[in-house]
């Protein structure tokens, strides 16, 4: 009796009717996607994107060169020639990030003593040659130019976490 | 003057030529775009099923990403792999692409509209669409590869099972017209549409259906190209317009198919309901109203189905399709013939 059921089943194809009627079901319900270069999903306070380097309300730049942030990059992709500026600060001449290399660990803004390199929300960066993403000093300074007010909002709605 | 132009037209060597031209192209060009735009509904249809948008940037709704697509194909460089068969490397796709077209030659539109009214237009379309296969077995073994070889070889065998129950299905309907044109095929399921043979045949629709999948190479049958195992089959080291073709190819078969399905099942150019409001919409929209409800099933299947294993393939093929539709055929002829209805020559 059971194989003549299960014969009959398969004849009449009802598992396969079972499961187009399914997938014409889902046809048919609301999408799921996020339409994505027009709508976004939500985005963490902490979220590790493109590298911005801050600057301080009176526009002196907050990186003092103490290098921290090389020393624990784990790929390496940081690099920091520093010099004491005329008034005797000490200050970088050089600070490269190469974006090949950096694997968004977050590590060097986790080091920074004075929250001078972040990594801010913009994750929209891709380029169509590679030496564009070989950042240097002033494209790192213009990105925290450029983001500041974001990436200030994120560092106090996440301070009390840290 | 007109009697002129209809001598021209009529009688000159010339006239009849570019008469002949201009019916192919009016085959041709709405069947390209027909293909174009079935790559879209497929894409569409698959995302809906999953949940997901589809093609929907190019354009209003995303309807002019067949033509990027396409775009994107032709300017592509053509690369012919340095141990490969050059001649038949480039002759394989255009044998695919032509064999999927020429077959329409004997399709019948609406009353009257076809290009070629042959006595034998099953027994050619079934032919045509075995030929199909030469240009895959070709691509495989032109290409030199091992994937595609292997893709060929399953393609073929796949194609060579499925057209033995597919010739079964045939001989049913034609056991039931008492003619191989196409035209008397559609003719004899006049009347309301479940007088059209895809109810009084229902099992054999069913496995013409399957064959068809199978006979395209769409999922399930679709192994082939299974990417898990083959990369793309037969088409692996195919790119640009060479590949283009045999994606053109595959998806005219696959309309061809679904006309096939329209002609022989669903009554062809005939409105499903025989009076006023509905035989006055033209045979043509009736007929594309068909071909696209069974295009939309392959699609719907394509996002439904898994794939076959290569063994359950054969098996259902050779085990189960050839001796129900073999059957089917004794059961038909004994209908036939014991009840009367044997249809008059």
């Amino acid at each position: 009796m059971a194989s003549l059921d299960r014969t009959a089943r398969s004849f009449l194809l009802s598992e396969l009717i079972t499961g187009f009627a399914l997938t014409l079901k889902y046809m048919f319900k609301p999408k799921v996607t996020v339409n994505y270069p027009y709508e976004k999903g939500p985005l963490s306070p902490r979220f590790r994107g493109e590298h911005a380097l801050r600057r301080y309300p009176n526009g002196e730049e907050r990186c003092i060169a103490c290098k921290l942030c090389e020393a624990i990059c784990p790929a390496q992709a940081i690099t920091i020639e520093a010099e004491p500026r005329d008034d005797g600060s000490r200050r970088t001449t050089r600070y490269d990030i190469d974006m090949t290399k950096c694997i968004y660990c977050g590590f060097c803004q986790e080091a920074c003593p004075v929250d001078a390199i972040v990594e801010g929300p913009n994750f929209e960066f891709s380029t169509e040659t590679r030496e564009e993403l070989m950042y240097n000093k002033d494209k790192l300074l213009s990105n925290g130019d450029r983001w500041e007010s974001l990436i200030a909002a994120n560092l106090h709605s996440d301070a009390a976490y840290r | 003057m007109y009697a002129d132009l209809i001598n021209f037209f009529t009688t000159t060597w010339l006239g009849m030529a570019l008469v002949m031209l201009a019916q192919c192209l009016a085959v041709t060009v709405p069947l390209l775009v027909a293909v174009a735009y079935m790559t879209y509904v497929d894409r569409k249809v698959w995302a809906s099923i999953q949940l997901r948008r589809g093609p929907n940037v190019v354009g209003p709704f995303g309807l002019l990403q067949p033509f990027a697509d396409g775009l994107k194909l032709v300017l592509k460089e053509t690369i012919v792999p340095s141990s490969a068969n050059g001649i038949l490397f480039i002759i394989a796709p255009m044998i695919a692409f032509m064999t999927a077209l020429v077959a329409w030659a004997v399709v019948p539109f609406d009353d009257g509209w076809v290009i070629a009214d042959i006595n034998v237009g099953i027994l050619y379309l079934f032919a045509i669409s075995s030929l199909g296969v030469y240009g895959i077995i070709i691509a495989g073994w032109a290409s030199n590869s091992k994937y595609a070889f292997l893709g060929a070889l399953r393609s073929a065998a796949q194609m060579v099972s499925y057209e033995v129950s597919i010739g079964f299905v045939l001989i049913t309907v034609l056991l039931c017209v008492g003619s191989l044109n196409l035209s008397k095929v559609v003719l004899a399921q006049s009347g309301w549409f479940w007088n059209w043979f895809w109810l009084p045949l229902l099992p054999m629709f069913v496995i013409f259906f399957i064959s068809a999948l199978a006979e395209t190479n769409r999922t399930p049958f679709d192994l082939p190209m299974s990417e898990a195992e083959l990369v793309a089959g037969f088409h692996t080291e195919y790119s640009a317009m060479t590949f283009g073709l045999f994606f053109l190819g595959e998806y005219a078969n696959m309309i061809l198919l679904s006309a096939l399905g329209a002609v022989l099942f669903l009554g062809g150019w005939q409105s499903p309901i025989p009076y006023a409001p509905f035989t006055l919409v033209p045979g043509v929209i009736w007929f594309a109203l068909k071909i696209a409800f069974l295009l939309f099933i392959f699609s719907w299947t394509k996002g439904t189905l898994p794939r076959y294993r290569y063994d359950q393939l054969m098996r259902l093929g050779w085990k189960v399709f050839l001796p129900v539709s073999l059957g089917w055929v004794v059961l038909t002829a004994a209908v036939l013939t014991f009840g009367g209805w044997l249809p008059k020559p």
